[in-house]
């Protein structure tokens, strides 16, 4: 067993990393540690698993075996909470400059497991420039034992003198094949399942698990791609859009509603709520202070998770459109949404390629949209309507 | 009140004592102008008890390493805890060159001692209590206007009282739209039209004449509504109504009841009469184009354009033009 099994059709990359891991490892029994680098640029598109990757790579460099998943160490870097390794995830959709600069002097202490200090930044494009810089500053001048690993879609998210002192992982979509194999070995879903769930997820693995054990994600999907077909007038565009708005909106809110009551509880109870007697009144008055904070944060995280649901549902739209082009060509490719074969068929019949073409920009243009802080159903209603008319 | 704080005399220890919110949010940005106007880099913390620990405060008023010059503003110092609070008195004793400490004092006697030590200390005091009489807040109409360099009767300041009640806030907004909108001294006829306008115009009205074709009226409402202060993202969201209306009437989804159209409309059922008559003159191509010109205006007032009144009359001016298109 090895950390690395958890990261599927990444077979050149795994290698590369486990040759890193050897050099720190010579590095610290006092090599050159030729072939070991301080900051590394995980990328690869959305669901290749960078962040997986970046991941296994902290267990390995921190486990005395190379990264052999089993020891506690490789246990507490998976689970998030080892002492050496920092964890950065910007709840928010941008990541600030104070943020950043404290990052950066805890990240330069000595690691208290006297092997390294791992500093693991998922999403680090939502640094802002101001943090960028700060970032920077860090990776120019590293301290001995402290290493970055940042995440990012693309290498082009970051600024070019951070990307050129890291050294480059770019994951690649894994194959259909690769992905039912993982679902089926290493979820225990049955093959038929699996091979329906990693069709429609097209290369995104935690997609594929998704919608592999979660029927409430399979029934949205299905929901979603019956849109198409059910735009028959701008009525209809409208209806389709709320619909939209309505089931990520409750979605989201489903999803943190346990999370922020029991966030606020912890903070309560932190306050002495309930208590009675001396400084009691005073205790109170920091709590309001606190709470507006943690709401603050709650909110930041309850748009995130939002924007993660709209894009879940407009990526499904995308793969449905792909596919009419795809037939519209007479392309022989997988399609992802062939369980929609008559929809598919009877849109790519009624339409032209170029329309088609329209239409997917249109869908990546709500995208834009919704990530520019436009009302989400204003901006669905703008699609559905471009979607509707070609 | 702080008018002509020169630089270089900026106190290096000044407490601002009063509730009057507005007038301390004046006094802490001059504090900080001034200072900024020697030092454009200077780092400011504006700090509230609940964020400050005593270690905090012994942070942010030690001697930097590099000679960086700080502001620090605490804000409702009579907040403060024991400990911090004790960090501040031994603070004011023996101050440090590069900071400018700015202690907000909600004047009471809760955290008086506190507020005493500073004034021992050689404070510079400046004070923000609110208003309490007619008679001082005509004086504070009187002096915003002398602030911009104009003058207003003594019965319209009495007028402008009358209908924007008291909170400070909403007089100094209004004192600074009616700066804006008139010329010469500002009478209780200016006062009056002032007021007219605030409560004729809102988003929808811009929205209805918008839709119906009438771009001057509209854009003329607009300018009203952007005027008096109403916020661009409620405009735009009430474009994105008007044109949500027509969408549902101009071309419906098949086989739904009045009371299911006026669901989906988002009005009530007598509404879509209204919405009807508006309807006339759009095609299906028209009313997408227009929720396209929604959309791309939402962005552009969220910050992706620089100008959301400009954003704002460009989408009228698109949404009448809109209106024509076959
Ligand atoms: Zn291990």
């Amino acid at each position: 067993m090895s950390v690395f099994d958890t990261l599927v059709g990444q077979d050149t990359v795994v290698q590369r990393l486990r040759a890193a891991v050897r050099a720190a490892d010579n590095l610290l029994s006092g090599g050159d540690g030729t072939g070991m680098t301080h900051a590394w640029l995980f990328t690869g598109p959305p669901g290749a698993g960078r962040a997986q990757a970046a991941r296994a790579f902290a267990a390995a460099l921190q486990c005395t075996h190379g990264g052999c998943g089993e020891c506690a160490s490789c246990h507490q870097v998976l689970a998030g909470t080892h002492p050496d390794v920092l964890y950065v995830r910007p709840s928010g959709l941008s990541f600030g400059v104070e943020q950043t600069r404290e990052l950066v002097v805890r990240a330069a202490s000595s690691p208290t497991g006297g092997r390294f200090r791992v500093v693991l930044f998922e999403d680090a494009d939502r640094a802002t420039e101001a943090a960028s810089n700060a970032l920077l500053k860090a990776i120019e001048e590293p301290a001995p034992r402290t290493v970055w690993l940042l995440c990012t879609p693309t290498a082009h998210d970051l600024l070019v003198t951070i990307r050129s002192r890291c050294r480059l992982v770019n994951l690649r979509t894994p194959s259909t094949e690769a992905i039912i194999d993982a679902l089926v070995t290493r979820d225990g879903i049955d093959r038929d399942r699996a091979v329906a769930a990693a069709r429609a997820a097209a290369g995104h693995l935690e997609r594929a698990r998704q919608l592999a054990t979660d029927e409430t994600a399979r029934a949205r999907r299905e929901e979603v791609l019956t849109i198409p077909a059910r735009l028959d007038s701008l009525g209809a565009c409208v209806h389709a859009a709320a619909r939209l708005y309505e089931i990520a909106e409750a979605d989201a809110k489903e999803s943190t509603a346990a999370l922020d009551e029991q966030e606020k509880a912890d903070l309560k109870a932190a306050f002495g709520e309930g208590a009675t007697g001396k400084g009691v009144a005073k205790a109170v008055r920091g709590a309001a202070g606190a709470l507006k904070e943690l709401e603050e944060r709650q909110k930041r995280r309850a748009t995130r998770i939002k924007r993660d649901a709209y894009d879940t549902f407009l990526m499904d739209l995308v793969a449905f459109y792909r596919d009419v082009l795809a037939i519209q060509l007479g392309a022989s490719v997988e399609l992802s949404t062939a369980d929609r074969d008559a929809d598919l068929r009877r849109v790519a019949r009624s339409s032209t390629p170029e329309a088609t073409l329209r239409r997917i920009d249109a869908i990546m243009e709500c995208r834009r949209r919704i990530n520019a802080n436009v009302h989400p159903q204003i901006a669905m209603e703008a699609m559905t309507a471009a979607l509707y008319l070609g | 009140m702080l008018t002509s704080m020169d630089s270089t005399s900026v106190p290096p220890l000044t407490v601002i004592v009063g509730d009057e919110e507005l007038l301390v949010d004046r006094a802490v940005a001059e504090v900080v102008a001034a200072v900024r106007a020697t030092d454009p880099e200077v780092d400011v913390h504006d700090l509230m008890p609940s964020q400050v620990s005593a270690g905090k405060l012994v942070e942010v008023t030690s001697p930097s390493l590099f000679g960086d010059r700080r502001v620090v503003v605490l804000r409702s110092a009579q907040d403060l805890t024991k400990e911090p609070a004790g960090v501040i008195t031994d603070y004011v004793k023996d101050p440090v060159d590069d900071v400018v400490l700015v202690l907000v004092h909600a004047g009471g006697a809760k955290g008086k001692a506190l507020l005493q030590a500073a004034l021992q200390a050689g404070a510079h005091r400046i004070d923000c209590a609110k208003p309490t009489k007619a008679s001082e807040r005509i004086a504070f109409i009187k002096g915003e206007f002398d602030r911009a360099g104009r003058k207003i009767t003594a019965d319209a300041a009495q007028a402008l009282l009358d209908a924007v009640g008291t909170d400070l806030r909403e007089i100094a907004a209004a004192c600074t739209q009616l700066i804006a909108d008139t010329e010469g001294r500002v009478d209780a006829e200016a006062v009056a039209r002032y007021h007219r306008g605030k409560a004729e115009a809102s988003g929808f009205t811009v929205a209805d004449r918008a839709v119906e074709g009438r771009l001057a009226e509209a854009l003329e409402q607009l300018r009203w509504s952007l005027a008096v202060g109403m916020a661009p993202v409620l405009i735009t969201s009430a474009l994105a109504s008007a044109v949500r209306g027509l969408a549902v009437v101009v071309q419906s989804s098949r086989g739904l009841s009045e009371s299911e159209l006026a669901k989906q409309a988002k009005v009530p059922p007598w509404k879509l009469r209204t919405l009807r008559q508006q309807a006339r003159g759009w095609t299906p191509r028209g009313v997408a184009q227009a929720m396209r010109v929604v959309a791309e205006t939402d962005a552009l007032v969220k910050g992706a354009g620089r100008d959301p009144a400009y954003a704002l009359e460009r989408a009228v001016i698109e949404i009448v033009a809109a209106r024509g298109r076959r």
